[in-house]
């Protein structure tokens, strides 16, 4: 089971995890992003910067 | 295994990526994900795929990925032009004047000193936006010139010299809301009114989605915005004054489409019609 690296509450993952997919911890909301598929890794994801956008 | 022929260049994999990817899937198309941040390139050479749909969302990753991969013969949807126009408020004002389309009054002043006579001369209330950045992002609105002068003095002393800068334009009273039409390949999809509580009505700031009468003043205008910023596929923001007129607020090269697609249901896949797009730029190949 994924744990996330905030909280370390149970992450659920999609049936199909992408790379770089973006989820949110549903404990902490904190934004997650998934490093690697096989196996499934996540991390804390990127702090939102001054370009983002559409 | 197919080589790829479509590459679909992200750094994040929001839910209207997955929505994209799940199209490219549905259809067995042969596609590679690339991620932005591990992307370098030479000069010259050869690409490994011919055509990219750019879905980088910082600004600057999506430009230089965009003209280095056109540089190695790559159609890049939308294009680094597109993709450089769109992203600046600024050159989006002067493409949009350039083509003679409705545009609220804007003004760009190059320091904080001469934007109090651009604010002065646009009018009172105003709203002073960053050149580049998105989602309402210090978007500000200024009621006044005494309010201006102390916005003006936090500008001035913000670092770098783009952020010095000031684009001004007037606000345009609007009943709370504006007008999303998204195009792709000169085709307008479906219109939405974005509603918020706050002045700003970005969905990013938690402004809700209608459907929108798409009217032939609307399509007219949304396409004809799509084309003056050369962008194949975009978010096109329109706003109605008093009297119901149209203006364009600006283009968005990197449409996000979630709440739009929750607007429309499924009177249009907007996941299906940009992929569509990106296999016709294939095909012509």
């Amino acid at each position: 089971m994924l744990s996330c690296p905030e909280c370390a509450s149970p992450v659920t993952l999609a049936a199909t995890p992408r790379l770089s997919e973006i989820l949110e911890c549903g404990d902490c909301q904190a934004e997650l992003e998934i490093l690697a598929v096989e196996p499934v890794t996540v991390g804390l994801a990127p702090e939102v910067e001054e370009d983002w956008g559409e | 295994m197919s080589k790829p022929r479509v590459a679909v260049l992200a750094s994040r994999i929001r839910t209207d990526e997955k929505h994209i990817l799940a199209a490219l899937d549905r259809r067995r198309i042969c596609y590679s994900h690339v991620d932005s941040r591990t992307l370098w390139s030479f000069s010259h050479g050869t690409a490994a795929t011919p055509v990219t749909l750019n879905r980088e969302l910082a600004h600057h990753r999506a430009v230089y990925a965009a003209r280095s991969l056109e540089a190695l013969g790559v159609t890049v949807v939308n294009s680094a032009t597109a993709t450089e126009i769109c992203g600046d408020k600024w050159r989006t004002s002067l493409a949009l004047r350039a083509a003679d389309l409705p545009v609220p009054a804007t003004a760009l002043a190059l320091t904080p000193d001469a934007a109090r006579e651009a604010l002065a001369a646009v009018g009172y209330p105003a709203v002073i936006k960053p050149l580049v950045g998105s989602w309402g992002r210090l978007v500000t609105l200024v009621p006044d010139a005494q309010v201006a002068e102390t916005v003006l003095e936090y500008i001035a002393a913000l670092p770098g010299p783009q952020a010095h800068i000031v684009y001004v334009q007037e606000l345009v009273a609007a009943r709370g809301r504006d007008i999303r039409a998204v195009v792709v390949g000169g085709e307008v999809l479906g219109a939405t009114y974005r509603t918020s509580t706050g002045w700003r009505t970005n969905v990013a700031r938690g402004a809700t989605s209608q459907p929108c009468p798409v009217t032939p003043e609307l399509v007219k205008l949304a396409t004809a915005a799509a084309a003056a910023v050369a962008a194949d596929i975009a978010g096109v923001d329109l706003i109605e004054d008093e009297q119901g007129r149209l203006a364009v607020l600006e283009v968005n090269a990197g449409v996000e489409f979630s709440g739009f697609q929750q607007a429309m249901g499924d009177r249009v896949n907007v996941a299906d019609r940009i992929v569509d797009h990106v296999l016709s730029k294939v095909e012509a190949l």
